[in-house]
């Protein structure tokens, strides 16, 4: 029981550590809120990847439709922010809808494959619709309106910072309540053994095309939050790079946890912040060798070693109190 | 028309030589290694190398590539790959994909990110006119490299103990070795061989796909594709899957600029959607 | 009273191998039937069959009288045709308590809700708790099923069938790969069976095969060599040539 309430104290300091940051780092708000919003993007993944065990290299896919979305209906003119952040979520999620027919039938690679070509289909879309998305130049003249119409968007980033903190905890709350629900125990049986769950009655299908919209929702949402905050959706929002980028941060803050997700975007935006400020090349080195080393020595990620550590701790602090 | 259906194929070819190694990869070790482009790049700076610093004629630098990725992919696969056979297709991803960021900022460190310029033996230059159309020397060439490579590659495969020994453990890896058949040690020679072929095409496509820093990740699509709808453990079906792909995608660039990519790419999701187990692929 | 399930020809071809051809079982409700063979006789494709995890190539299945050949796996389970595997197919990064309580979630509909936490669902968690008292499971409910050793997985494995709450139960070899000093436990769970279930194992064991069935069908190559009582089936020349005879030399 006060394990329990030790665990509730700890959430409520994590939620503190980014409103501690808006107080403490004013300059550094305009990182804040990507991390927030990439964050965010993570916990999509995380749902699919994490807990349904979805391997996806396409999920940019539903962040960039989010993106243009909510860019285009602004950059239109309707820049009422919440309605805009609904419809990057509502399209996102009709894509992943249609999307999760192909996903959740075939095996791994097929899956792999089926991702990965959705998202290079719609990056090359958008591409070549240039007259609608910008282009290479990517999509400017995103002008919008205030919250609630009555927090306006500053240059110094503190509307931004403090929405997309809302919007994160409030999906994270969602999330939490799904993923320790039935629904969240069902996929992670999917993820542990998908043969198993029709033997037991599940319709594996039917819960893996949930889910799977569910994290295109999400996605799509974290896209939309990007558009309104920086003002600008660029192509890169549909890359692979970015799919790629977000799996990495995924397994290195620890997969199916949730605050894994928050972590890993947090350590991998800051790393990038200040590795790729000194020499992009070697970025991607470090972050490539970090990737190969990781995935022979530190599977569980930053949350699953300090997993591990706490367990240890524990177990040697209950041997000394006998 | 013929003109585009030759460069097309002329192009399916240096798709299918790089991507054999890889259907061997998925198909034998159900391994998902998305670097499999980085052997054709190196294959490619390997060539480059050879005849800017050290002035080896174009012809004779590739079998070096081919020796140099083969040998590489051997020491690869041998120190890291091996490791990960019995692990999740996540691992699988994320190790590969970590090994292609590497080699790109490696080459990108040592070569720089442009194009790598690339100067063609007089004799491979130029075109020759038969029956009204203008075929471009080199990708004659090219193709009939390919062609004396599968016709041996098939030899290989379908009438040498090695040959038998692959088909075996492509079909049934347990059953394989319960006959006797080392299928890590078929596996690791497959591997060398695979990583070669892809050095090969590498070397061969600088003039075709061009060479640059970002190669792996440009043409990771393409490879995977061709293992995806070609299927695994024969010569035929990535061949065909290869030939097929690279007309559709110079067709689509020739006919449809404005559309570009998208094309190959729509095809891709369409033949994945028909055929989820490949042209002729088999269910497991 | 049409029989708790039927098969009428049923067959399975992969490419030009015949793996099961022209089966046709009827285990009335209540039997203890169990399904004999040597290796690669067809056994495990005829399960598969028999809960959709194949579809037959010709014939039907039968279910209590209605046709359900086409029906998929996890709607077989719906209508009471529950199985286990051979080679234990668990969860094994769930702990035992939460893969019971999944099967009972699925079994009344509840696994796809998601406004309340699994741990407020007192009754199916009180439900899975019973059934792994009855396996003396209970002292394992809360670790990781990976963590428990391979005879205690079997055990699982069946639990999880019994948690759909089968009216027909498919064992595929329940005994196989556990040592015979642990076998014990999984051999009292299947004889404490109710005795309404309707039960059709695959086994090897002859020991276990003479103890619990009442009726035996010897499968060879994929056809029905004989359907009898253990008697008939222990009497018959042909079955000793081709299973038991093998059996006694290998």
């Amino acid at each position: 029981m006060s394990a329990l309430r030790g665990g509730r104290l700890i959430e409520v300091a994590f939620w503190l550590v980014p409103l501690a940051a808006f107080l403490l780092l004013p300059g550094y708000l305009m990182l804040g809120s990507q991390i927030l919003i990439v964050a965010l993007f993570a916990l999509s993944l995380d749902l699919i990847l994490g807990y349904a065990g979805i391997v996806s290299l396409g999920h940019a896919a539903f962040f960039g439709l989010g993106a243009y979305a909510a860019g285009l209906l602004a950059a239109k003119g309707w820049g009422e922010p919440l309605s805009g952040l609904l419809a990057g979520g509502v399209i996102a999620a009709l894509a992943g809808f249609v999307a999760s027919f192909l996903v959740v039938r075939g095996e791994d690679l097929a899956r792999l494959m089926v991702t990965l070509g959705i998202g290079l289909l719609l990056y090359e879309a958008a591409n070549r619709a240039a007259f609608l998305t910008g282009g290479v130049d990517g999509l400017s003249g995103v002008a919008m309106g205030k919250i609630f119409g009555v927090f306006a968007f500053d240059i110094g980033g503190k509307t931004a910072y403090l929405y997309s903190f809302a919007v994160l905890l409030l999906v994270f709350i969602f999330l939490k309540r799904l993923t320790s629900s039935p629904f969240g125990l069902s996929l992670r049986g999917i993820r542990e053994n998908p043969a198993r769950m029709p033997a037991i009655g599940s319709p594996v299908r039917a819960r893996l095309v949930t889910a799977y919209t569910i994290g295109a929702a999400i996605a799509g949402i974290a896209g939309a939050l990007l558009a309104q905050t920086t003002q600008f959706v660029g192509l890169d929002s549909l890359g692979f790079n970015r799919s790629a980028e977000l799996l990495i941060m995924l397994v290195l803050g620890g997969t199916g946890r949730l605050y894994g997700a928050i972590v890993g975007a947090a350590v991998f935006m800051i790393a990038q912040d200040y590795l790729s400020g000194v020499n992009p090349v070697y970025w991607q080195f470090w972050l490539g060798l970090l990737l190969v080393v990781f995935v022979f020595f530190a599977r569980g990620g930053i949350l699953g070693a300090v997993e591990a550590a706490a367990k240890r701790l524990g177990r040697s602090s209950q041997e000394r109190a006998r | 028309m013929l003109g585009v259906l030759f460069d097309g194929i002329a192009y399916g070819s240096l798709l299918f030589l790089v991507s054999l190694g890889l259907s061997v990869t998925m198909g034998l070790m159900n391994f998902v290694n998305l670097a499999h482009g980085a052997f054709a790049m190196a294959g490619g700076y390997v060539c480059v190398i050879a005849m800017t610093r050290f002035g080896v004629p174009f012809l004779a630098t590739l079998p070096i590539a081919f020796v140099v990725t083969a040998i590489v992919g051997a020491v690869l696969e041998r120190l890291l790959y091996r490791r990960l056979y019995g692990a999740s297709h996540l691992d699988q991803v994320l190790f590969s994909i970590g090994l292609t960021f590497m080699s790109i900022a490696a080459a990108t460190y040592f070569f720089g990110s442009s194009q790598q310029p690339m100067r063609l033996p007089e004799f491979l230059r130029g075109q020759v006119h038969l029956g009204g159309v203008d075929f471009g020397i080199y990708r004659l060439f090219l193709v009939a490299v390919v062609a004396a490579l599968t016709a041996v590659l098939g030899f290989l495969l379908a009438r040498t103990r090695f040959g038998a020994q692959v088909r075996a453990s492509v079909d049934n890896a347990q059953a394989a070795r319960g006959l006797g058949i080392d299928v890590d040690r078929v596996f690791s020679v497959a591997f060398a061989l695979g990583s070669g072929l892809a050095g090969l095409g590498g070397a061969l496509g600088i003039e075709v796909l061009g060479l640059d820093s970002s190669f792996p990740l440009k043409f990771m699509v393409y490879f995977l594709l061709v293992v995806a709808v070609g299927g695994a453990g024969t010569v035929k079906g990535p061949l065909v899957a290869a030939l097929l792909l690279g007309v559709l995608d110079v067709a689509g660039k020739y006919y449809v600029p404005q559309v570009g990519a998208f094309v190959i790419y729509a095809a891709m999701v369409i033949l994945l959607i028909a055929f989820p187990a490949g042209l002729f692929g088999r269910r497991r | 009273m049409s029989a708790a399930l039927r098969t009428a020809g049923l067959s399975k071809r992969f490419g030009g191998l015949s793996a099961v051809s022209d089966v046709s079982l009827e285990i009335p409700q209540g039997a203890r039937h169990a399904l004999i063979g040597p290796n690669g006789a067809g056994k495990t494709t005829l399960i598969n069959l028999l809960t959709g995890v194949l579809e037959p190539s010709a014939g039907d299945v039968f279910l209590g009288g209605e046709r359900i050949t086409a029906l998929p796996q996890h709607l077989r389970v719906k209508k009471g045709l529950t199985r286990t595997f051979q080679i234990n197919t668990l969860f094994p990064g769930l702990t035992v308590l939460e893969s019971v309580v999944l099967a009972i979630l699925e079994r009344k509909g509840l696994a796809a809700r998601w406004m309340r936490p699994v741990s407020s669902h007192r009754a199916e968690i009180g439900e899975a708790t019973e059934l792994l008292a009855t396996f003396k499971l209970d002292r394992d409910a809360q670790r990781r099923t990976a963590e428990l050793a391979y005879g205690r997985q079997r055990l699982v494995e069946i639990a999880l069938a019994l948690a759909t709450r089968p009216k027909i139960l498919l064992l595929d070899e329940p005994a196989a790969g556990i040592p015979s000093s642990e076998s014990v436990e999984v051999l009292g769970v299947i004889a404490a069976l109710p005795a309404d279930v309707t039960v059709l194992f695959i086994e090897h064991d002859m020991g276990l095969v003479f103890r619990f069935a009442e009726r035996i069908t010897v499968l060879v190559a994929g056809r029905v060599l004989m359907e009898g009582t253990p008697e008939e089936v222990a009497r018959n020349d042909e079955v000793k040539a081709v299973y038991l005879g093998r059996e006694a030399h290998g």
